[in-house]
């Protein structure tokens, strides 16, 4: 194995994955990771509570990029949980004198090096173990510029931290990496399938339909809770930005996505396509910045419809976006069926 | 969003460090960029978290008058709230409000304090302390 190199990441699963397979001999960026395991979405999640707030994601579930990276990609994973700490302990020791590179999953408070700030009870943050000098564990972690280092009673305590999402020491490492990949087909079935969870799926809270869905919870906020309307406000631009995204709820790392797939290919739809992507994303981030605007504002009574406006706009967008993108991949698919 | 619109907002949350985002050069070539804070995103943390600290001043009144466990305090301390914290200890939620009640805490088992100390990452006795700072 070529020594280890840290690479800082927007977000920890697709930035651990990227990781594992550019070691393992396959160079992946950690836009392309995103893109081929279709991580973008939306969902809003009243029944998930998050400190009384709704859960709003912005991609998919916790471990859905690195299952179904690998799927994709035919790489054969190994992944482990444990009931027993001790036994997660040795597991990893023993998968990292052996010099494998071990993708394990954590809760971010008990980090130590996390700054104060940044430390929530969120049990699915992923990052790398690379090696081990006396007490300390070599970390990469993806979120950070540099790599870390943690002892070993920390990481433990990350490791096993109980709670929603509860790791129960996962570790993970791929095996039987090929750097041949028919890149043409992966692109059109993870677009195809992204395609199908934003604007495919009868439910009214995941995809396009969840935004719209999102839309009218803001336009019913009631004036006269403003505390509520402030903290309800801020936690969907928390939800967007704060959690490592790359930038309005990842919709930036999808159009890198769109326009590396198009360049790998030789496709001018997804050059294009990425940059309208680049415009919604842009919308996003105005969104968030008139959530800001609205919280800050003293006295009188605010008015939610035009943010309303704004993601019934960007739905609109998304939507449009969608149906072309579908339209080009189950085109793609017949041509080369033939 | 363009290299040049990447925010480097001072005071973020982020403790000094940055974040990657990805941006567009003049030709529109996507490349990650690294920010050091967005002021809305700051300002969104520091709300939430200035709530939690809020939380736990009022929690840490009632304790001091008496009228409430350390528990509802440290709850928040930790950056918990009463779901989170059931959830954590393995406890009903009823349960764990009916702790915050001083003389049913006082009372706790040391395996059921166990499970707390263990939620917030102290020892048994460095929670029994707290109980014993009351006035």
């Amino acid at each position: 194995m070529s020594a280890f190199e840290h690479r800082q990441s927007a977000h920890c699963e697709s930035g651990v994955m990227a990781s594992l397979l550019s070691q393992a001999g396959l160079p992946m960026s950690e836009p392309m990771a995103f893109g081929l395991a279709s991580g973008l979405a939306f969902a809003y999640l009243p029944i998930v509570k998050l400190g009384g707030m709704p859960l709003i994601a912005y991609r998919m579930p916790p471990r859905h990029l690195i299952k179904t990276l690998s799927k994709r990609l035919g790489v054969r994973l190994t992944s482990r949980t444990f009931s027993n700490p001790e036994q997660g302990r040795q597991a990893l020791d023993e998968a990292l004198d052996s010099g494998r590179l071990v993708g394990l999953q954590s809760s971010v408070f008990w980090l130590p090096y996390f700054p104060p700030e940044m430390r929530f009870h969120f049990n699915a943050h992923n990052l790398l173990a690379y090696g081990r000098e006396g007490d300390d564990y070599l970390l990469s972690d993806p979120v950070f510029e540099a790599p870390v280092r943690c002892t070993t009673a920390d990481l433990q305590k990350a490791r096993f931290a109980k709670g929603a999402l509860a790791a129960k020491g996962l570790m993970y490492y791929l095996d039987d990496v090929s750097p041949e990949q028919d890149w043409a087909q992966l692109i059109r079935q993870s677009v195809l399938s992204t395609t199908r969870i934003l604007d495919g799926l009868p439910l009214p809270w995941i995809g396009i339909r969840g935004i719209r869905h999102l839309a009218s919870c803001v336009e019913r906020l009631d004036p006269a809770q403003a505390k509520y309307n402030r903290l309800y406000l801020t936690h969907i631009v928390r939800m967007q930005e704060e959690i490592g995204t790359g930038g309005a709820g990842f919709r930036f790392m999808y159009a890198s996505f769109l326009q590396e797939a198009g360049e790998k290919i030789g496709d001018a739809t997804l050059r294009e396509a990425s940059t309208r992507m680049t415009a919604v994303g842009d919308d996003w981030r105005q969104f968030a910045s008139a959530c800001v605007r609205a919280s800050r504002s003293k006295g009188g009574a605010p008015d939610f419809r035009p943010i309303a406006e704004m993601l019934r706009g960007i739905a609109g967008q998304e939507r449009v976006l969608m149906k072309e993108l579908g339209a080009w991949a189950k085109h793609k698919g017949r041509r080369s069926a033939v | 969003m363009k290299l040049d619109e990447v925010p480097q907002d001072p005071d973020s949350a982020y403790g000094g460090h940055s974040k990657l985002l990805y941006a567009v050069d003049d030709q529109g070539r996507y490349q990650g960029a690294p920010s050091a804070g967005w002021e809305p995103e700051s300002y969104s943390t520091q709300l939430a978290v200035a709530e939690l600290q809020a939380q736990e001043a009022e929690a840490h009144a009632a304790w001091q008058r008496g009228e409430a466990s350390p528990l509802e305090c440290l709850m928040y301390r930790y950056r918990m709230d009463l779901p989170a914290l059931a959830q954590i200890a393995g406890l009903w939620q009823w349960r764990v409000r009916r702790h915050f009640r001083p003389e049913i805490y006082r009372r706790l088992s040391d395996s059921l304090l166990a499970r707390y100390a263990e939620a917030f990452g102290l020892t048994v006795d460095e929670l029994r302390r707290y109980q014993k700072e009351l006035p």
